[in-house]
């Protein structure tokens, strides 16, 4: 049950919130509220994650109760490692992103009610989609997430919310749309094979042809690949990133996008591991472009919010290429990076959201000198900037690191190609520091304000997780080793051994020579 | 003690941390704290080095693991530490110069605002490049190495409001960066390869897999060595990082950071034993960057940049020793160390200059500065002995050790090793006459004043250590000391006796001194450099840095600005336009089918009669075939 009561704990707050009165002078009180739904959802994940038994692994904590019997749908909640760090990640984020998002200026006479009740229906069915073990009830809260963000998008959105909104709709409607297809040809698969089920341990066993499986394969692929996004199927993101508010993006970037990463390691790997690997060369190759690629583009944007939206195409070929890689070494380091991703997306986006609001402007030539004025300020952007470029000692590190290493045991050109990614990165987050934080104060920043006391503390458990977990990342990944390690035994495949292993005796002597 | 070597790490690493957290309250006494923690890392490092010395040689390391730091399947990083006779060697380096920059910074930097912050990255940058050299794994070398690169790049910076200093920050940076990207693929072969990074295990094992194998790892980690210490390609960034405050030039960018490619190679001695080919190109990179450093220190006017130039050039001796095998290893640590001590003299005794000349850095102003300031004179002179290799100095011997291995190893390399220190005579006279002798050029505002006691002190120890570390060569105890760690063969019988090779050496440095003292020092310095089209082509080559920039920018820097842009462009009007002009056609073809749609009686009379003549045709079609 604690599953189910860690999902509607949020969504109770929403209709909670929804409830309160409106208007600004009630305005603090609604964002109390929210903030403390928020934290009370946190705390039950820690308890979750407190219970979750590492040693077992598996799926734990599990609820299934039948849904739509003829159809073979369950209400089947349950987690394993990579879900739980990921329920982790967003009931984290989601107090984060509402204490930062305290001084938002909505547009028009917007209530801020409706405002935090979308984000907190959104982190309910986030935390849904994670503990899914059941492929209909997935597939319907993974397209019921569209729903919050459209509104938070289009009705608080900057001057191009309309079209951002739309366009981010219909791009993820047709991936849903083939998604669904795929859904219903599962349906198929399994009633043939006997009873028709959606539960994510039968369909593991179910018999299909090569054709099938690759033909479903595409389906969740190609709805998981726009989520995520992989190159070609960015462009949304840019556009959506540049129109939301802060907060917006954060949660859709750090949460509801790694819904495709996520998805790709549950459901493409976990159902059709034979047409994952047939899938692999092609998905590799666009996930290595989509590290350069998006670096260049990155590099290149004059606007803030979207180059942080091209850094996070570059991120997520990273987490891609791990995954496809099929080692457990890049499996594992794709689910950290999930979780330190959207950490360090979250500075981001929360740091640039306030130095965007305060200058009216999201252009980086706006900017020049602000360090003079706002050095707190001016640490902060450089931590998290320091972190998306993965400075050793900082989260995103590791988890980088662990991707490319993997990547290297099985295919070198992929590895060499993508390690390419840590000098762009250096690129586009120190020439967009250098412009904005550097040179002469520009004029017009006279007045600016450095970070006040609560938006430190809004961005402080991001940057401490951010550090702590760069030099001990061993609780989180812990919780993933086992996950990761069934995931690749369902593939079939393994980490290539290395080509001339050390003497175990050799290696013996000299950890001996240390104690 | 041995346990508890990780003290010396996390006592500058917290007071850096602390005091950068603690905020304005911590400004009046932060820089104090922080100097005390350094002593404090130096006191500690001199007891473990007694305590290591003590033992037997053959047991002289200390493994100790403090956490893991990583583990995912096979991949396995601990968090270790390895304290072993070329860890300690560095170790009383680092906090030792490290020490006695902290004191002399509390003077130079008494009137920033913003020396707190100064302090907390000077001991940041102490914790980082300590981790440098006592990882027992290269992931953990990797933390350091990009630990030290931050603190560069932060110190660089430091006075951020000027462009030109936030650039060169930005620019020692991402040049790093390209060499990092060599060492992070090197750690990753040694994982596919070996499954395991533990430098210890990869060095005692490179040996079962192919010499090919060895030689690639050797090369990327010479990239990596390259971009650190400001080698042969990458070494554009050391002369714009002068940008930097002056002491952190002597730290970092002269007596510790950049000498990390040097540790790198010589740590790594295992894999380069094991590449002919990885050494052969060592050597190369350390004989083009000791000569292309050497002909730029001789032509730059900015004291601090003809001292980078020879920073260069100095570490290329040092690269050159390191390629040269165990033959070489022991003393390019030791040119390591007395480079560490006479290098950050003079950059301490070139910021003791500029301090008095209100931050002038052209030398071109200067000229006899030895009366106004005494002690920085006495100081430097004995760093310019040193370096110039004036026999007995320390530089004497160190500098001497690595021709003559040089000349053991190829007379080529050795021929260029020579003319190197002919030329480092050269533009160290030269430097020395037109500051300190000849004329004074200083405009009528200037007032020269010699330095307080806080700045001057720093400079006499530093000077003593110029002068006397080529005692460390005494009985052969630095090589003997590093033997466990390296190995050490003797290089091949030279042709003619060591005595007469010393001789040679020394003839040819007093050639270079000569030459330029009589271009300096005899004739009047005009205080206004000639233009670029009044000098000769070695001169305005040099001036431009053997043309360093150009070429990264047409090679590198436009074609990615090109690439960024077009991408950019393709992004918007290639992708994007696609899938806009989709929803463009598809809005389109709509319109087109609501046309029909326009709610009159007679047009869709006559479509209905359209449709039945077409059905009825169609039926006649088909029965009459």
């Amino acid at each position: 049950m604690i599953l189910t009561l860690l999902a509607a704990t949020p969504l109770l707050g929403a209709l909670v919130v929804t409830c309160l009165p409106r208007g600004s002078a009630n305005a603090s009180t609604v964002k109390a509220v929210a903030i403390g739904f928020s934290a009370l959802t946190l705390a039950l994940s820690l308890v979750v994650m407190a219970r979750y038994d590492v040693e077992s692994g598996g799926y734990q904590m599990t609820e299934k109760h039948e849904w739509i019997g003829q159809l073979g749908a369950w209400y089947s909640l349950g987690v394993n490692g990579i879900g739980l760090v990921l329920i982790l990640l967003t009931t984290i984020l989601v107090p984060v992103v509402l204490l930062a998002a305290w001084d938002d200026r909505l547009p028009g006479r917007r209530s801020v009610n409706s405002y935090v009740a979308w984000m907190l229906v959104l982190e309910g069915l986030a935390i849904g989609v994670f503990a899914a073990t059941d492929a209909f009830l997935f597939y319907v809260l993974f397209e019921a997430t569209l729903i919050p963000i459209y509104f938070l998008i289009g009705s608080y959105g900057g001057p191009q919310r309309t079209y951002a909104a739309v366009k981010f709709l219909i791009y993820n409607l047709v991936g849903g749309l083939l998604m669904l297809a795929a859904i219903v040809g599962l349906y198929v698969v399994s009633a043939k094979d006997g009873n028709a089920s959606y539960l994510l341990s039968d369909l593991q066993n179910v018999d299909m042809s090569t054709t099938t499986e690759r033909l479903l394969f595409c389906g969740f692929m190609a709805a998981f690949a726009i989520k995520a996004p992989l190159f070609p199927f960015h462009t949304w993101l840019p556009d959506a990133a540049a129109s939301a508010t802060p907060g917006t993006s954060v949660l859709m970037v750090s949460v509801i996008d790694k819904i495709g990463t996520f998805g790709m390691l549950r459901w493409c790997l976990g159902v059709f591991p034979g047409a994952s690997e047939w899938a692999s060369p092609v998905v590799i190759t666009l996930a290595v472009i989509s590290i350069v690629y998006g670096a260049l583009c990155a590099i290149g944007q004059d606007d803030i919010r979207r180059l942080v939206a091209f850094t996070s195409v570059s991120h997520f070929g990273f987490i891609i290429l791990g995954i496809f890689a099929f080692t457990t070494v890049s499996t594992a380091g794709s689910t950290l990076y999930m979780f330190n991703h959207g950490l360090s997306t979250a500075a981001l986006f929360l740091v640039t959201g306030l130095m965007i609001a305060r200058r009216g402007s999201a252009s980086i030539g706006d900017f020049g000198g602000v360090q003079k004025v706002a050095p707190i300020m001016s640490g902060v952007l450089l931590v998290a900037g320091l972190s998306s470029l993965s400075l050793p000692g900082l989260a995103p590190f590791v988890s980088e690191f662990m991707v490319l290493a993997g990547t290297f045991t099985r295919s070198v050109p992929a590895a060499a190609v993508a390690t390419l990614g840590i000098v762009l990165a250096a690129l586009y987050i120190l020439i967009m520091y250098a412009k904005v934080m550097t040179g002469p104060l520009r004029e017009g920043l006279e007045g600016f304000r450095d970070l006040g006391s609560r938006e430190v503390a809004a961005l402080a458990p991001t940057l401490v997780l951010i550090v702590g977990l760069g030099f001990y990342p061993q609780p989180m990944l812990n919780v993933i080793n086992p996950a990761v390690d069934e995931v690749i035994s369902q593939v079939g495949q393994g980490d290539p051994p290395p080509r001339t292993p050390v003497d175990v005796s050799e290696q013996a002597k000299t950890e001996e020579g240390g104690h | 003690m041995l346990d508890l070597v990780w003290l010396l790490v996390a006592i500058p690493l917290v007071s850096g941390l602390g005091l950068l957290v603690w905020g304005k309250e911590a400004d009046a006494w932060g820089h104090l704290v922080a100097t005390v923690a350094s002593a404090a890392s130096f006191v500690l490092g001199v007891v473990a080095f007694i305590e290591l010395a003590g033992r037997d040689a053959d047991d002289r390391s200390v493994t100790h693991v403090l956490f893991t730091w990583i583990e995912a399947g096979p991949f396995h990083v601990d968090m270790a530490y390895h304290y072993d006779p070329l860890a300690a060697l560095f170790v009383l380096l680092i906090t030792g110069v490290g020490t006695l920059i902290h004191v002399y910074s509390i003077g130079y930097m008494a009137h920033d605002e913003r020396r707190r912050r100064f302090f907390c990255f000077l001991n940041i940058f102490v914790a980082a490049m300590l981790t440098l050299v006592l990882a027992a794994d290269y992931l953990v070398i990797f933390l350091g190495w990009e630990g030290v690169g931050l603190a560069s790049y932060l110190l660089i910076g430091f006075w951020q409001h000027k462009p030109s200093a936030a650039a060169a920050a930005k620019k020692a940076f991402v040049v790093n960066r390209v060499g990092d990207l060599g060492m992070a693929l090197a750690i990753m072969l040694m994982f596919a390869q070996l499954g395991t990074t533990d430098i210890a295990s990869v060095n005692a094992s490179i040996g079962s897999a192919s010499t090919s194998v060895a030689t690639a790892m050797g090369l990327l980690l010479l990239l990596g060595a390259c971009g650190k210490s400001a080698q042969v390609p990458l070494q554009s960034w050391l002369l714009d990082a002068m940008e930097g405050p002056t002491p952190v030039s002597a730290l970092i960018h002269a007596a510790t950071m950049v000498t990390a490619g040097v540790y790198l190679v010589v740590r790594s001695n295992g894999i380069f034993d094991a590449s002919e080919a990885a050494r052969t190109a060592v050597v190369v990179v350390g004989l083009v960057t000791l000569l292309v450093g050497a002909w730029i220190g001789c032509a730059k006017d900015d004291i601090k940049k003809a001292l980078a130039g020879s920073t260069m050039s100095q570490i290329g001796y040092m690269m050159l020793a390191a390629g040269l095998g165990p033959a070489g290893y022991a003393f390019a640590i030791f040119h390591l160390i007395t480079h560490g001590f006479f290098k950050a003299n003079m950059f301490l005794g070139a910021g003791s200059v500029m301090h008095a000349m209100d931050d002038d850095v052209d030398m071109r102003h200067y000229g006899a500065l030895r009366t106004s300031l005494p002690i920085t004179f006495a100081t430097f002179a004995l760093g310019y002995l040193a370096i110039i290799g004036f026999p007995g100095f320390s530089g004497f011997f160190s500098k001497d050790k690595i021709i003559e291995a040089a000349f053991g190893y190829n007379v080529w390399v050795g021929l260029g090793t020579l003319l190197g220190a002919g030329v480092t005579a050269f533009y160290m006279t030269r430097l020395m006459m037109m500051t300190f002798f000849g004329e004074k050029r200083w405009r009528d505002e200037v007032h020269p004043h010699e330095s307080p006691l806080v700045m001057t002190i720093p400079l006499m120890v530093l000077g003593a250590a110029s002068l006397l570390g080529g005692a460390l060569l005494a009985g052969d105890w630095i090589v003997d000391w590093l033997e466990p760690v390296v190995g050490h063969t003797e290089h091949h019988e030279l042709a003619i006796p060591a005595l007469a090779m010393s001789a040679i050496i020394v003839a040819v440095v007093a050639v270079g001194a000569t030459l330029a003292y009589l271009t300096y020092g005899r004739r009047p310095v005009a205080d206004v450099a000639p233009l670029d089209s009044q000098v000769r082509w070695p001169v305005r080559a040099g001036r431009h840095e053997m043309y360093g920039n150009e070429i990264n920018e047409a090679l590198v820097v436009r074609p990615v600005q090109h690439t960024t842009r077009t991408l950019v462009f393709l992004d918007g009007r290639g992708i994007d336009g696609f899938v806009t002009g989709l929803a463009d056609r598809l809005g389109e073809a709509s319109q087109a089918l609501r046309k029909p749609q326009n709610g009159l009686v007679r047009s869709y009379a006559l479509g209905i009669f359209a449709g039945a003549t077409l059905v009825l045709v169609a039926l006649l079609a088909v029965t009459l075939a």
